[in-house]
């Protein structure tokens, strides 16, 4: 995936309160390289859920989010990334409806459509990182 | 008695024979410090009972981490707490329990003995370890407070008011976070039963994102106004978290949506009667 340039931030996601901060850093870059206001809902949304994962189930971890661009286009990479358990089975993670927990089980599934591209890096025992970019169309 | 209470021998003695002396001038050195916010009187049990303890556990030993100084530590949370709630400074807080150090130091100055030197010496790096545990006590006790704060704050942002006799509503704004969107949909719940009202409409036109979790609070919240007999409508869902939210793939099953708070009203209302209907006056 493209690389984040100088436009970008990190936080890290230890509370309740660095999720609500993930989303509004979403929402300003979003806004900066002019998204859609449904593209922007569908980022901050996204964004939301991961950075949630990454608190719930990550035990915590830090987010990167900034501006991308490729020869065409300008868009919003987030990554989020923990050293918590991994997730050992990806395919039923990646299942509507599945949680291991109390949720929806609709988090990262519907991540991965509200996003243009979407990237999952696991390895049990070691962590979880999750890439996701919209692009401005 | 371990080895260091019986270094200290000397001191406990003498905190003992001149307590009403010792705790008198702590109290007068504390006092400035006070400005109205407690007074003297108070001040004075504060500070007997400390001094009590203190000595009580000075007479088994002279290590603070020993378990005689558990009634210290709890006086000094306590006090601590109750200081942060009066509002006082840290700083304040922490030098109530340092004026003791120069109550006992100028006792002493008028004796010339080495050996009560060291004691008092000792005596005064404990204070200091004491007096530290203070900043701790006091600074959980403000998170406390701010917490405490900011919920009241939520609770008074989130309004529910009554549209219509049976009819209640909440708007929700803004950015939801977990804690925000659990209190509003209890005190909706809670409305429900005080005005025993069997509609309610939770206005989500200000709300910027509706993720899983605030997803989840909302179908929670119709679930139980439905088991308390009441029906939950949904209004102000924009076209941008429409699309979202079937994106995500959450589905809102048979709860009843509206476009606006006007047509979830208008809902509510010919579900319990009422017909709205336009007269010709209403043109002007
Ligand atoms: N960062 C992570 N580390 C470890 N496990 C994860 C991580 N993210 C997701 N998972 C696992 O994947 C499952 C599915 O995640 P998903 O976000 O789809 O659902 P959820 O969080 O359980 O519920 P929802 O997001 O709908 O509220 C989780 O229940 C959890 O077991
Ligand atoms: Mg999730």
């Amino acid at each position: 995936m493209t690389e984040l340039g100088t436009e970008s931030a990190r936080l890290e996601i230890i509370g309740d309160d660095d999720v609500v901060r993930v989303r509004q850093l979403a929402r300003s870059y979003a806004q900066q390289v002019k998204l859609s206001l449904v593209d922007q809902t569908k980022l901050v949304t996204a964004t939301s859920e991961l950075a949630r994962n990454t608190l719930t189930y990550g035990g915590g971890g830090a987010a990167e989010i900034g501006i991308v661009r490729d020869d065409h286009r300008t868009g919003v990479r987030a990554s989020f990334q923990d050293s918590g358990p991994g997730i050992p089975d990806l395919d039923l993670a990646m299942t509507d409806g599945w949680t291991s927990g109390n949720g929806l089980g609709l988090g990262l599934s519907g991540a991965r459509r509200l996003v243009d591209d979407f990237e999952l890096d696991t390895e049990v025992g070691r962590g979880t990182t999750v890439t996701v970019v919209k692009w401005s169309r | 008695m371990d080895a260091a209470a019986e270094h200290l021998a000397q001191l406990v003695e003498l905190l003992r024979t001149d307590s009403e002396q010792l705790i008198h001038r702590w109290v007068e050195l504390t006092a400035p410090s006070l400005r109205g916010r407690l007074t003297e009187a108070e001040l004075h049990s504060d500070s007997r009972e400390l001094f009590d303890a203190l000595q009580q556990a000075l007479a088994t030993t002279g290590n603070v981490n020993d378990s005689h100084f558990a009634e210290v530590k709890g006086l000094l949370e306590d006090l601590s707490r109750a200081r942060a709630r009066q509002g006082f400074s840290p700083s304040e807080t922490a030098i109530s329990v340092f004026t003791l150090k120069q109550a006992v130091s100028e006792l002493v100055g008028q004796q010339d003995d080495q050996n009560l030197y060291r004691q008092v010496l000792t005596f005064s790096t404990l204070l200091d370890v004491l007096g530290l545990r203070t900043f701790e006590a006091y600074a959980r006790t403000r998170e406390g407070i701010i917490k405490e704060q900011s919920e009241q704050l939520l609770e008074l942002t989130t309004p529910v008011v009554k549209l219509w006799d049976g009819v209640l509503a909440v708007p929700l704004v803004g950015t939801l976070d977990s804690i925000r969107t659990q209190i509003v949909m209890e005190k909706l719940l809670q409305a429900l039963v005080d005005t025993g009202s069997e509609h309610a409409i939770i206005d989500i036109t200000g709300v910027l994102a509706v993720d899983t979790q605030v997803a989840q609070h909302l179908l929670k919240t119709v679930m139980a106004a439905r088991l308390m007999g009441a029906e939950c409508t949904i209004s102000g869902i924009r076209p941008q978290i429409a699309q979202t939210i079937v994106a995500l793939g959450i589905e809102f099953g048979d709860i009843t949506t509206k476009a606006s708070l006007s047509d979830a009203l208008r809902h509510a209302l010919r579900r319990s009667g009422v017909d709205v209907v336009a007269t010709a006056r209403s043109g002007r």
